[in-house]
């Protein structure tokens, strides 16, 4: 059984139930396979090793004493959660030295539901510091690198979780979209990542950056990975009012139908100038595929598509300025300085924040100061109207809209760390659907001439994440992308 | 758009940062070319557009007026750096 590590959850459930394999096994055969690869990719801030033997004990005896048909969705499945989610009594850093020391007294709604159904916390992935970043180089502690080519980046924020699932260091993952922080990482290491419709999954227990716009998500090996996640995650919680109550479907239930029929827009403008040729080409025989399972192409504009990264940058920032004012030193984390309370907040904060989070809480705090706040902040919420009345007005026409998850496959670490705007524009393609709050899915569509994934990006309706799934499962089971493993 | 050394200066006492000399320099030449970049979003007539403050259109959510358990003060302080019994500890905030 070296392969065990390789299984997706629906393989892995299967032999567990059956009892073919055992929970250790499972759990075993996972940290074997960190221990041989975890050098190269440094995905991980926190193993969970010895609690995750531990606990598969417990789980594995639950599992025996269930002779019912529900058994629980995830007994035994080792997932690896995105450092930002808070797990009781197991370190969340965010990948900041603000953070270093902080073990949550609580669990996050998320991380407590994949609980109830019986997974195992295999570890905290590595992230952008406060999720703010498109590489993961933004980290306060390591640079995470892409199995596919240990010199370039996974993408981020959720690198971490992308590069575990791409380089088989856990099963499945979770992490945070915030402009993209799923969909391109997933898209770089050559995954499946989900950003829900915003509302769709609690938000209690994520360390807020963004909070209009974060939005909690699956990273996976396949569509049908992706769907069972979603279905244990998503739903209303008490606990955060911006959840919404709306009803959850059994998403895998909407899986393998066929698309004959279905409507899918292409926006022109994002098929222009700055678009990697390779890439373009990809998208261009994926839409064609697309189209011969039968769906109609329909040619759409999203007018305001240029203005979302500078909307972005506006709203996102403000809101972390805001967020991030609690990191004082006072209650948790990193406490530094201390000649009076002025000092102490004034050190701690220069001492435990990284250049990007600095930056961009200066950023933040300039558009919401006296006399700018109607020149940024109000202006950018009023191009965000615009920018999600391009979507209803698409969704008047089509099911679904198609485009690339990014303009550029993955980049080499280093390539654009001294420009932050350069970085920022990464996620041009990704930036919109936050802000329109609208659920989109990256699924592996191809590979560059230097064997590098590219990601297709399926957006849809607010609270639509059922038809999204289903053509990203129809075209995966139609392809074999996401079979490739990179070579470790 | 350019920011000035002591419009960062500024800024950075609202956002309670201190800042090193290179770091002013550095976030006023990035912030200055960010808020360029940022400038062509008043190509944009917007007169009359409501701003978005929520993207899916909830209500005030209100819950009962019930007490529910919460943290435990032996919880709450588990993380703090320093603390009496039932107290944070903060340096001096006046003379």
């Amino acid at each position: 059984m070296s392969s065990l590590h390789m299984l997706t959850i629906s393989e892995a459930r299967a032999l567990l139930y059956k009892k073919e394999i055992s929970v250790r096994d499972i759990v075993e055969a996972i940290i074997q396979r960190i221990d041989s690869v975890e050098e190269k990719i440094r995905a991980f801030i926190t193993l969970n090793r010895e609690n995750a033997l531990l606990a598969s004990v417990e789980v594995q005896k639950k599992l025996d004493a269930d002779k019912s048909n529900n058994k629980l969705l995830l007994s035994g499945i080792p997932i690896a959660i995105k450092d930002n989610m808070c797990t009781k009594d197991v370190l969340t850093t965010c990948a900041s030295k603000i953070l270093y020391n902080f073990i949550p007294p609580y669990e996050s709604t998320v991380t407590a539901r994949l609980k109830e159904q019986g997974y195992i916390l295999i570890g905290k992935t590595n992230m952008d510091e406060f999720a703010m970043g498109s590489s993961t180089e933004n980290s306060g502690f390591q640079t995470t690198l892409n199995p596919w080519d240990l010199e370039r980046v996974p993408g981020g924020s959720s690198g971490g979780s992308a590069a575990a699932v791409a380089a088989d260091e856990c099963i499945a993952a979770i992490g945070s979209d915030t402009g993209g922080s799923i969909r391109q990482p997933a898209g770089f290491c050559g995954v499946v990542g989900l950003k829900p419709t915003y509302g769709r999954v609690s938000r209690f227990g994520l360390v807020a950056y963004a909070s209009s716009l974060d939005q909690i998500g699956p990273l996976t090996k396949n569509v049908k990975d992706s769907a069972i996640l979603l279905s244990i995650i998503a739903g209303h919680d008490p606990l955060d009012s911006t959840s919404a109550p709306v009803d959850v479907p059994d998403f895998t239930e909407c899986i393998g139908k066929d698309i004959k029929g279905f409507k899918i827009g292409i926006p022109k403008e994002y098929f222009v100038e700055g678009i990697d040729k390779e890439v373009e080409d990809i998208l261009l025989k994926a839409i064609k595929h697309l189209e011969s399972l039968g769906a109609i192409l329909v040619e759409i504009s999203l007018p305001h598509t240029g203005y979302a990264v500078a909307t972005y940058y506006i709203l996102a920032t403000s809101e972390a300025s805001s967020n991030l004012a609690r990191y004082d030193g006072v209650k948790y984390g990193l406490r530094a300085g201390g000649k009076d309370l002025m000092d102490m907040y004034f050190t701690t904060r220069a001492q435990g924040f990284g250049a990007e989070v600095k930056r961009r809480i200066m950023l933040g705090t300039y558009a919401l100061s006296s006399g700018y706040y109607e020149a940024y902040y109000r202006k950018a919420q009023q191009v965000r109207t615009l920018i999600k009345k391009d979507f209803e007005d698409a969704f008047n026409k089509v099911d679904i809209i198609i485009t690339p998850t990014s303009p550029v496959p993955a980049f080499k670490a280093g390539e654009k760390t001294q420009d932050p705007l350069q970085m920022y524009l990464t996620d041009i393609y990704t930036i919109s659907m936050n802000l329109a709050g609208v659920p989109a899915i990256s699924v592996p569509c191809g590979f560059t001439s230097n064997n590098l994934p590219v990601g297709l990006q399926i957006i849809g309706k607010h609270f639509d994440e059922e038809t999204i799934l289903k053509v990203a499962y129809a075209y995966e089971q139609s392809t074999d992308w996401h079979k490739r493993k990179p070579d470790l | 758009m350019k920011i000035t050394k002591k419009e960062i200066e500024h800024i950075a006492t609202l956002a309670r940062l201190n800042l090193t000399e290179e770091e002013k320099e550095l976030f006023g030449s990035q912030l200055s070319s960010i808020l360029d970049y940022v400038e062509q979003l008043n190509k944009l007539d917007t007169k009359g557009i409501e701003p978005t403050s929520h993207v899916i259109s909830l209500n005030n959510v209100m819950r009962e007026d019930t007490a529910v358990s919460s943290l435990s003060v032996e919880d709450a302080l588990k993380n703090c750096p320093s603390h009496t019994e039932k107290f944070y500890r903060v340096p001096k905030i006046i003379e």
